[in-house]
């Protein structure tokens, strides 16, 4: 019968399968970088379950976790950060294009 | 006896590579200077060589350069038949193209790849294991590519792609055949050829095919040759060291090798290997005259002239025979020798007064006498009249012919020769007999350092060729050297 | 102290000063390259075998440190890349006349000791979870440098170098869930051959695939390091890819070897043979010389996949071994050498396409011949020390019979003849439009030095398989293995 042990990896498989889902269909990469966040959460809810034990708790998957979120915390500022220059430059783009397209017709 | 002193024969060459390289064009009379100095350093140690292995005196150099590979350099017999040829043709072959090329542009990469070159084409002609064959075999290709597209313009770009992808399709397959033997019989040194007792017929059948096609391809045999006359549009002096000493020779000794010193002709003939090879090079012999016969440019038909007369040598080492093998072997420098004359002619020609095409010809035995000359003992030593030396080499051949009961060969040499008489007299009869068919501005041939550089070279190899011929008897000659190697390997 | 973790903290620490010093760090690598040089040095003289744990925390907490041949050469090539691509780098991100600092060349310089020491802290751990810490590092480096060039590309290649981290890390936590170790040389001990391990083990391997751009997961590799700046390229192209492989190496041969069906090392030696045929076909359709060269790395990594069903078979398994790590090294310099000297020819002409390059021979002849001595080990011709690795692979093939490996080998040579002679004789062609080379002398001896390193390591043939072989099976030291708690 499932217990409180199954429910951290079940959670975890669920926001995985849920993750992998929104990186293959989203195409927005703001959307695809949140999509990653929730994939890299199920990740570390299975890794963080792992140490739960009935008598004491093992630190050494939660120190995992702790580093596993340190990474993905810095790459997802790194990878936003990505996202507002790309955003930006096309922006950028579009204008110039615009102004040139005004050009042209006065 | 180990030695540095083949190490140094092979790496000797490395310096005026490298100088080459290095010196700007404003110092090119120094590059001149060091380039002949070398050949001539180079010469003088292939002497000593060949006085010592003439007393039976055989040195080697062996270093392993991979777990259970070794790297031996060996000049033996039949290394310092081809050693000999190669240091004496780069001597007149850098001297030809210095003249050549006077003072052009960009000759300081030239003279450095040459000399790559010819390096490559000496640890051919040493290497006393399969794979320091292949190391050099394949250093050849690498170093020839840049000559062959040294001219930069869209039919030398073309050449050099065809010339490489053929080579190196063919060293691949040569590389695949002898990794194959390796792994079944160990090391493959051409002093103490490998045990193939208790390998399958069909797979030595198959290695063999793998090894002889691939090397064939540099041998120019057919439908293998395409590359070779495409090369032609390299400038003269690569064209005569291509077709007389490096390439296509590197091909041919390759297979005689494989054939004596790696299967041995008592695995051949067992095999039945002979035959289908002596039959490959009869057609390539008689597909080469009669393409040649058809070609209009004068570089174009001594390029298939090359692929059939190559093809003697291997039709001499493959009907496995005391005087086929004498006649091959002789050839191997015979060919050499007659070849490049012909081709430092050509280029002399082009050079001085423009002639490409064999319809310029008329008229050139007045305007360059010595050079036509040159050019005629080279032709008429390709048709095998005596007292050239193309008549010792055809003796030889149709003699092994007869001797091992092959008797089609005769057939083959009669044609070719018939062939040959076809696509030079008419060059012969242009060159002496017409009447200039243009106004032909007066060419001092002898006029000059330069002039002279560029004509006399020929005018020695022509002499050589008569020589070679008429003084064949004498000690050192190429045929005496030639049954010394028969005697002392491969005649049992 | 150990030249174990000095390798990894040296170049964290001037990670930091760079940061810290702005437009002045560059110089910081005058310092480095000495310093990483001697740590390297005391690394192959180190005697066989040895480990170090970090931090006296002893396993399986504590992280362990070992110097085995595959990481000997592998930090070796790096630290000999990474200094000469510095170099380099140091003129191509100079500041502009008036002192002005570009951005690249302030980004730069944590980036590439970010790279440097996530590197080698990926060829020489063995513990899985801070390989996952240094293949992270590795990974935000290099698409930060891949933003240098273009930010659609580098976008692309996070979100795919994401995805490959966290598969990773999922088969990482699966592994600690079963043995309650990430540690390889303790992993071998216990191994099971029960699904999780192989869930686990598919899943970091997919991971794995991804990040050394293993086809058909290589998608993201050809944009990214077509467009980034020349040094960037060139690290990414000649380290990157080779943490992926080289924890793949781990993984397979040092961690599960018992369990691993033959069936499924076969599946990754097709992969690798479809990635050279691909890799090769598509390097010779591309139009631009940068992406003729990032196809060539594509196609290159497939040699090292396709090595992977011969290193187990009983026969020449050692020198498929040695042949596999050293077409590694051989492609890192190699590699580096191509896109430094495309970089310069490049630079010099105005231009990214093939047929911009002609004439280049007579006005940069240096830059050609470094082009072409990358191109001749890149091959596998003799004398470089491509050759001495394809050699030992074709070797081990036709020893164990493995036919369909022998024949990929030798045509994805001819292939690369055909894709690499191409810009080649471009250069050899005639010019119209005139050259504007910058002569440079830094920067031309950087791409020839790596080239010539390239072909002359094929000399020490010898010395390289020797090395390789430092035993790679060996675990930690007795006493280092602490109780399991």
């Amino acid at each position: 019968m499932p217990t409180l042990m199954h429910l951290y990896p079940l959670t975890g498989a669920a926001l995985v399968g849920l993750g992998l889902y929104g990186i293959v269909t989203l195409r927005h990469p703001l959307r695809q970088l949140l999509a990653v966040n929730v994939v890299g959460a199920g990740i570390f809810l299975i890794l963080g379950g792992l140490g739960r034990g009935t008598a004491s708790t093992d630190p050494f998957p939660q120190a995992l976790v702790i580093t596993g979120i340190v990474v993905a915390v810095a790459l997802t500022a790194f990878g936003a950060a990505l996202v507002v220059r790309v955003a930006e430059e096309e922006r950028a783009r579009d204008d110039t294009a615009a102004v040139e397209a005004t050009g042209d017709s006065a | 006896m180990n030695s540095l002193l083949p190490l140094l024969l092979v790496s000797l060459t490395i310096v005026p590579a490298l100088i080459s390289f290095a010196l700007p064009d404003r110092l090119a009379v120094w590059r001149d200077a060091i380039n002949i100095g070398f050949a001539l350093s180079k010469l003088a140690l292939v002497g000593a060589l060949l006085l010592a292995a003439r007393e039976g005196t055989i040195t080697e150099w062996r270093y392993e350069f991979l777990p259970g590979h070794e790297f031996i350099l060996r000049p033996d017999s039949l290394s310092l038949l081809f050693v000999t040829l190669s240091a004496f043709l780069w001597l007149i072959t850098t001297v030809y193209a210095i003249a050549y090329f006077k003072r052009g542009p960009h000759l300081g990469r030239f003279f450095g790849f040459f000399n790559l070159c010819v390096l490559s084409a000496t640890g051919v002609a040493i290497s006393g294991t399969a794979i320091t064959f292949f190391l050099f075999y394949e250093l050849l290709t690498l170093a020839t590519w840049p000559l062959v597209v040294h001219k930069g313009d869209e039919k030398s770009l073309r050449a050099g792609r065809i010339y490489l992808i053929y080579t190196l399709a063919g060293s691949a397959a040569f590389l695949a055949g002898i990794v194959w033997l390796k792994s079944l019989v160990g090391t493959i040194e051409f002093t103490a050829p490998p045990d193939l007792t208790g390998i399958p017929r069909l797979e030595l059948t198959l290695i063999f095919i793998l090894c002889i096609g691939g090397l064939g391809v540099k041998a120019a045999l057919i439908p293998f040759h395409v590359w070779l006359p495409e090369a032609m549009a390299a400038p003269a002096p690569v064209s005569a060291l291509l077709h007389a000493v490096a390439v296509v020779k590197a091909g041919a000794f390759g297979i005689l090798r494989m054939i004596y010193d790696v299967y041995g002709i008592d695995t051949v003939s067992e095999l039945g290997l002979g035959t289908p090879l002596a039959l490959w090079a009869g057609a390539t012999i008689l597909y080469g005259s009669f393409r040649a016969v058809m070609q209009t440019d004068i570089k174009k038909r001594l390029a298939y002239s090359t692929v059939s007369q190559v093809s003697y040598i291997i039709l001499g080492a493959s009907l496995i025979g005391p005087f086929a093998i004498i006649g091959g072997l002789v050839h191997l420098v015979h060919q050499g020798i007659m070849k490049i004359t012909l081709f430092m002619c050509a280029g002399a020609l082009d050079n001085r007064m423009g002639i490409k095409l064999v319809a310029d010809l008329d008229g050139a035995g007045r305007a360059m006498p010595v050079t036509m000359a040159a050019f005629s003992i080279g032709a008429l030593g390709m048709i095998g009249i005596p007292p050239t030396a193309g008549f010792i080499s055809k003796w030889y051949l149709g003699m092994g012919g007869l001797q091992s009961e092959a008797s089609w060969v005769i057939a083959v040499l009669a044609g070719s020769s018939l062939l040959n008489a076809l696509y030079f007299l008419p060059l012969l009869y242009r060159a002496w007999l017409l009447p200039p068919s243009k106004e032909l501005a007066p060419v001092r041939e002898l006029d000059g350092a330069w002039n002279r550089m560029l004509v006399l070279p020929a005018a020695v190899t022509a002499l050589i060729t008569l020589a070679a011929g008429a003084f064949a008897t004498f000690p050192f000659s190429p045929l005496r050297w030639a049954e010394l190697i028969a005697e002392s390997g491969y005649l049992k | 102290m150990s030249p174990l973790d000095l390798l990894v903290a040296v170049p964290l620490a001037l990670m930091i000063a760079a940061v810290l010093l702005g437009s002045r760090g560059r110089l910081l690598l005058l310092a480095a390259i000495p310093v990483m040089a001697g740590l390297t040095v005391w690394l192959l003289l180190l005697p066989e075998g040895t480990a170090h744990i970090v931090g006296d925390w002893n396993l399986p907490l504590g992280i362990l440190l070992r110097a085995d041949g595959v990481a000997q050469l592998l930090v070796a090539a790096t630290s000999a890349c990474a200094s000469i691509i510095g170099l380099y780098a140091l003129r191509e991100f100079a500041p502009g006349p008036s002192g002005s600092e570009t951005a690249h060349g302030y980004a730069f310089w944590p980036l590439f000791y970010l790279l440097w020491g996530g590197a080698n802290a990926g060829f020489l751990t063995t513990d899985l979870f801070n390989l996952y810490v240094a293949l992270e590092m590795v990974s935000l480096a290099a698409v930060a440098m891949a933003a240098m060039g273009s930010l659609r590309a580098a976008l692309q290649y996070f979100v795919v170098a994401l995805v490959g981290s966290l598969a990773y890390l999922l088969g990482v936590a699966l592994l600690f869930a079963n043995y309650a170790t990430v540690d390889i040389t303790l992993l071998a001990g216990t191994a099971r051959p029960d699904l999780a391990t192989k869930v686990a083990l598919a899943v970091m391997t997919a991971g794995l695939l991804i990040k050394a751009a293993v086809f058909p997961l290589h998608g993201w590799l050809p944009p990214a390091h077509a467009a980034a700046p020349a040094p960037a390229s060139a690290l990414l192209s000649a380290i990157v890819v080779k943490v992926g492989f080289v924890i793949l190496l781990r993984l397979w041969f040092e961690a599960f070897p018992a369990i691993v069906a033959p069936a499924a090392l076969d599946v990754l030696g097709w992969l690798g043979a479809l990635a050279v045929l691909y890799g090769s076909i598509q390097a010779i359709r591309q139009e631009t010389l940068k992406a003729l060269v990032a196809y060539s790395t594509v196609a290159q990594i497939g040699y090292l996949l396709l090595a992977f069903p011969l290193v187990v078979t009983a026969a020449g398994s050692d020198r498929a071994w040695a042949g596999m790590t050293i077409h590694a090294i051989a492609h890192m310099l190699a590699k580096a050498a191509m896109f430094l000297a495309a970089g310069l020819m490049l630079k010099a002409v105005n231009g990214h396409r093939l047929e911009d390059l002609s004439g280049l021979v007579r006005v940069m002849p240096l830059t050609v011949a470094a082009f072409g001595l990358a191109a001749i080990s890149l091959m596998g011709l003799p004398p470089s020390a491509g050759f001495i690795a394809k050699f030992l692979l074709l070797e081990a093939a036709l020893e164990q019979g493995a036919v369909f490996q022998a024949a990929i080998l030798l045509v994805g040579g001819l292939m690369a003849a055909v894709y690499l002679f191409n810009p080649l004789s471009r250069t050899f062609a005639g010019r119209d439009t005139p050259v504007t080379e910058a002569k440079d002398t830094l920067q031309t001896a950087a791409p020839l030095a790596l080239g010539l390193l390239a072909v002359s390591l094929g000399f020490a043939g010898q010395a390289m398989v020797d090395i390789s072989a430092g035993v790679s099976q060996a675990g930690p030291p007795a006493a280092a293995v602490g109780e399991v708690p």
